[in-house]
């Protein structure tokens, strides 16, 4: 019965690419939004994601790679931040804010224009369209999977030591620069491969919520990284069968659902969560 | 090699922050194989003095030059240990992950961690006693656990020079007299330990050397010649409300007085 719940939506072929891509963001969004979160840098994802906007439409205006469209307009509000920053008395935080906010503004503004003769829809970049991607998003996708998922494993002990301690890492000789760009590029890339799935407003939610999650359930950075891959797929795949059943738009969908987890591991995480907290607190008290 | 080529030395390091000095041409000499206590109040550039001459922050000019380089370049010969402040304690990691770290530069790009570099780690953690902790997240270890695990890093470092910034705050009796008993150690087989510390204490008996410094260096040398009542004056500022008694500074300090900002500015 459920077993035919699962497995009928699976013979259309937009189904399967969907299922695909859910996997795939739903991994490499917790492993990369788990360095985002033990940097305490979950709103930065938020702000490139913003800024990545008018890369992606101008990509699809000439046709080009989305990747490299957001590349440069990442390369682009960075180098603006910075140029605010060291020539103006305008703080880095508030230059995020101005550069972030208008690259989102010039991103809407140039889908609108173009949205009708591309036949994209604004909403489907703003909040996601699992159900819609092409065999192209779907190599796409696979292929940043990879270098994401490579990357971290080849670098994971030295971006372990740059994470945590980021003076001592400077001082032992590693190059934290390097470090610093690769772990951003890293994390644009991923939001690129997300845009499909849950869109530029809501792929926070895929980056931040499964670590979050994890951090609650478990106590080293690759454990984190494994449970919140766990719970950012499952999410993933879950928000994309309600999405499909219920007509639902699957960027949300999947939001709520690991929104769902993380309620749960926050009030019944063995260690850390209330309610455990309270019971372990009454047992004690009975006794 | 000689002594003197052997030494580290800081020409006219200058640092500033907004317009503002943090250190004012201060140069040093540090000698390897003594264990030397940088000392001052609150605000001095203790801190930025080491980030300094480690190049991590820039300084306006002046350079720390070791063996005929730059210190920032010789950085694989360097341990640094932070301030407790300044690592992020709820990290979710253990002993063991952190002690590692040590590894990590020694080991290389793209390789795993070697039996040789786990059993160092092993070793280190013995030494200071933190071997039974290593599954512990250290976010669950005490004041003093905590700096033991961050000795134990520097120690698997294998490095010539060490960089302490403050790593007796919140450290009980014990610790302290562990840390100080491997600051021996290393000062012994020749290294350089170089230790910022708060607490003027007996504890300052264990310093074979001391920097006073207030942005800039006041007195540096033997502890026996520059700790002086004359020197604190001129480091703590001269709103000192009292001082330490006649005696202490000339029977060897053994009086259980801490000076510390509080108690030195009304």
């Amino acid at each position: 019965m459920i077993w035919n719940w699962i497995i009928e939506p699976l013979q259309y072929s937009f189904m399967q690419r969907a299922l695909v891509v859910a996997v795939v963001v739903g991994a490499i969004c917790a492993v990369v939004g788990s360095y985002l979160m033990v940097q305490r840098l979950a709103l930065l994802g938020d702000a490139i994601s913003h800024s990545l906007l008018p890369g992606v439409a101008t990509a699809y205006i000439f046709h080009v790679s989305i990747f490299l469209g957001a590349l440069i307009a990442g390369l682009l509000s960075t180098v603006i931040i910075n140029g605010i920053k060291n020539f103006s008395k305008i703080k880095e935080d508030a230059a995020m804010g101005i550069v972030f906010s208008s690259f989102f503004a010039l991103g809407i503004i140039l889908i609108t224009v173009v949205q009708k003769e591309n036949k994209i829809d604004l909403n489907h970049f703003l909040f996601g369209n699992i159900l819609g991607v092409s065999t192209g998003d779907v190599r796409d996708t696979i292929v940043v999977g990879l270098v994401v998922l490579l990357t971290v494993i080849l670098f994971y002990k030295e971006l372990l030591f740059y994470t945590f301690d980021r003076l001592g890492a400077e001082a032992a000789g590693l190059p934290v620069i390097w470090l610093d760009t690769g772990l951003m590029i890293l994390v644009g890339l991923t939001i690129v491969a997300s845009l499909k799935a849950v869109g530029v407003i809501l792929v926070l939610s895929l980056l931040i919520t499964p670590p979050a999650t994890a951090y609650l359930l478990v106590n080293r950075l690759h454990q984190v990284m494994w449970v919140g891959m766990i719970v950012g797929v499952i999410s993933s795949i879950t928000g994309m069968y309600l999405s499909y059943y219920f007509n639902l738009p699957s960027g949300p969908a999947i939001v709520l659902v690991a929104a769902g987890f993380f309620s749960l591991s926050f009030l019944f995480s063995p260690s850390q969560g209330i309610v455990s907290g309270y019971l372990k607190l009454k047992s004690r008290v009975n006794i | 090699m000689e002594e003197k080529e052997n030494a580290i030395r800081v020409e006219n390091l200058t640092v500033s922050y907004h317009d503002a000095y943090v250190l004012k041409h201060v140069c040093l000499t540090v000698l390897p194989g003594r264990l030397t206590g940088i000392i001052g109040p609150n605000g001095a550039g203790k801190s930025t003095l080491l980030k300094a001459m480690l190049g991590l922050v820039p300084s306006n000019f002046g350079a720390t030059v070791w063996r005929g380089k730059l210190l920032s370049r010789c950085r694989e010969h360097v341990a640094y240990v932070p301030q407790k402040s300044q690592i992020d304690w709820t990290y979710p990691t253990t002993v063991w992950d952190v002690v590692m770290m040590g590894r990590v530069k020694k080991t290389g790009w793209f390789r795993p961690f070697s039996h040789v570099s786990r059993q160092k780690a092993r070793i280190a953690l013995e030494q200071v006693g933190m071997l039974d902790y290593i599954n512990r997240p250290i976010g669950q270890l005490s004041g003093g656990q905590q700096q033991r695990v961050f000795l134990a890093r520097a120690l698997v470092q294998e490095a010539d020079i060490f960089f302490f910034d403050e790593p007796f705050t919140g450290v009980d009796y014990n610790t302290e007299k562990i840390i100080f008993d491997i600051f021996k150690q290393l000062a012994v087989q020749g290294k350089f330990v170089l230790v910022v510390n708060h607490d003027l204490g007996d504890s300052i008996n264990n310093f074979d050397h001391l920097i006073l410094l207030n942005k800039t260096v006041i007195a540096q040398g033997e502890i026996q010649a520059v700790f002086t009542e004359e020197n604190l004056v001129k480091t703590y500022g001269g709103k000192i409300n009292f001082l330490p008694h006649k005696n202490f500074l000339a029977e060897g300090r053994s009086n259980d007085l801490e000076l510390d900002n509080r108690a030195l500015t009304i």
